[in-house]
């Protein structure tokens, strides 16, 4: 009787994580590897690169700030960070040395301030965090992503990927089937990109605001009517980490401007 | 016995969306569901709405119907002007059903299934995309897309 209920139950677990086997489908080659600038219009695109147009760089300007300011007594980030956080962002997501975790760059952020200033963790897509983020991408603006995904980060990596090639979502869908399989379609009014993270955070025109790679997963995750995961969930990070791998040599475009 | 039934039952439950087949396996006939899925017969006007409206079938995502009054039609999916052209009505409803019975890797959301679904969101949990009634007036308005109307 117990062994049978047994054997059922690992039946049901087995056949459930059946449906969540990541496919081994195509991937993109480096030759045809594209921003989502290019996908967007001439009008959009112009929005991105105008220095006195470009929203995002409102979000910029007020990172430059609060990086430079003492908040409640504690050191600024800047007395920390002198030389300013060139090419840093460029290297996220990255693991901990200390704790072995994979952060963001929002997490590495909210871990200065919670070690180094005795100051709380900022929430997602809060003003200061959204500034803080697009001030230290804005540094390595230009730049390839340059993350590693040897040693300690090769099963964030592999993670990400299965959840990148998962069907997920009463639409099923995996995000390759929109962005490695269809890209360059057009989806309604939108044309599908490859779904590449390196103009985040970005300016969404439909958001009317900058708004972090995690709020964009979690519009798409919404799009296949899949349950999206928390801001900050360490799997999204996965995610980040393996968009930014299969990035391979894109440039970081952040503030860009998006649809 | 009943016992055993129950811990496996909310097993299943737990790990969402390993909910019981809609569509039998005896109502599948190679690439086709030959028999209608209501008893009351689908309707072309309906469907036709079903079809481009966004809170029902919102099927002009993805896919274009020549001369329908629809903006922005989608192209991920192949042009349906003349579908019935190539496919009969049972192709079709197996199509919309759940065309990964037959195309296991296809990009082409399965209307009409709730079993083996993974981390869908909380208010799409508890029914298929679509109603039974729903997929029929789809196949009805369908089945008419010929290049020639009276065939
Ligand atoms: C049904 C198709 C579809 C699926 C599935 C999908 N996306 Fe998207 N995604 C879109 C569309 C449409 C956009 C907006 C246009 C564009 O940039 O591609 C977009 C945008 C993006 C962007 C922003 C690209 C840019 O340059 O602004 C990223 C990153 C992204 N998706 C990642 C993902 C990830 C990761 C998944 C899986 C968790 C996923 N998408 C699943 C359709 C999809
Ligand atoms: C008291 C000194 C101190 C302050 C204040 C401080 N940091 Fe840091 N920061 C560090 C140290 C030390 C490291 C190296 C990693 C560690 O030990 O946490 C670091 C690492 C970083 C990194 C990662 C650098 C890399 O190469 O990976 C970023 C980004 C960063 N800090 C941003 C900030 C921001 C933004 C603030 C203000 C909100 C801030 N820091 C405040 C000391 C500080
Ligand atoms: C997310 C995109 C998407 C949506 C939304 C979508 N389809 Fe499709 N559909 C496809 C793709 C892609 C194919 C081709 C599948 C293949 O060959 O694997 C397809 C194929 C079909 C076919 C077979 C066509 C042929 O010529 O073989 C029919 C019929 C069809 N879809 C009907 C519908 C209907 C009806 C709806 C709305 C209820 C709908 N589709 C919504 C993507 C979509």
């Amino acid at each position: 009787m117990i062994r049978a209920s047994l054997l059922l139950c690992v039946f049901a677990i087995s056949a459930c994580q059946e449906a969540a086997q990541p496919s081994q489908q195509s991937a993109l080659t480096i030759e045809e590897i594209r921003s989502g600038y290019t996908f967007l219009t001439a009008e959009t695109q112009a929005l991105q690169d105008d220095p006195f147009a470009n929203p995002g760089l409102l979000w910029v300007d007020r990172g430059a700030e609060l990086f430079q300011s003492t908040i409640a007594g504690e050191a600024s980030c800047a007395s920390c960070h002198e030389e300013g956080l060139h090419g840093v962002a460029a290297t996220y997501p990255a693991v901990d040395e200390s704790s072995g975790v994979l952060l963001n760059l929002e997490g590495r952020i909210n871990q200065c301030r919670t070690q180094h200033q005795s100051l709380d963790a900022l929430a997602y897509e809060s003003e200061e965090l959204l500034a803080l983020t697009a001030y230290i991408f804005n540094q390595s603006h230009g730049l390839p992503a340059n993350v590693d995904i040897s040693g300690p980060a090769e099963a964030a990596y592999q993670r990400g990927y299965d959840y990148f090639q998962t069907r997920r979502g009463q639409f099923n869908l995996s995000c390759q089937h929109c962005h490695t399989e269809n890209w360059g379609k057009q989806l309604r009014g939108d044309t599908i990109s490859q779904g590449h993270g390196n103009g985040f955070p970005a300016y969404r025109l439909e958001w009317q605001s900058l708004g972090s790679l995690q709020r964009r997963l979690r519009d798409c995750d919404t799009g296949v009517r899949a349950e999206p995961l928390p801001f900050g969930d360490p799997r999204y990070i996965d995610v980040e980490l393996y968009l930014a791998a299969r990035s391979q040599g894109l440039a970081l475009e952040s503030p860009a401007v998006r649809r | 016995m009943i016992r055993r039934i129950l811990i496996a039952g909310l097993l299943v439950s737990a790990c969402g969306g390993n909910d019981p087949r809609l569509v039998e396996p005896s109502q599948i006939a190679g690439d086709a569901i030959p028999q209608p899925l209501t008893e009351a017969p689908g309707d072309t006007h309906r469907g036709k709405i079903v079809f481009s409206e966004r809170n029902q079938g919102h099927c002009v995502l993805c896919h274009v119907v020549q001369g329908l009054d629809a903006e922005f039609q989608g192209n991920v999916g192949p042009d349906l002007t003349y579908v019935a052209d190539r496919l009969n009505a049972g192709q079709i409803r197996l199509r919309i059903v759940d065309y990964q019975l037959v195309r296991p890797g296809t990009l082409m959301p399965s209307y009409y299934r709730n079993h083996d679904l993974y981390q869908v969101g909380e208010a799409f949990a508890d029914a298929p995309i679509l109603t039974a009634e729903q997929i029929e007036d789809l196949v009805t308005y369908l089945s008419e897309m010929k290049a020639h109307q009276d065939e």
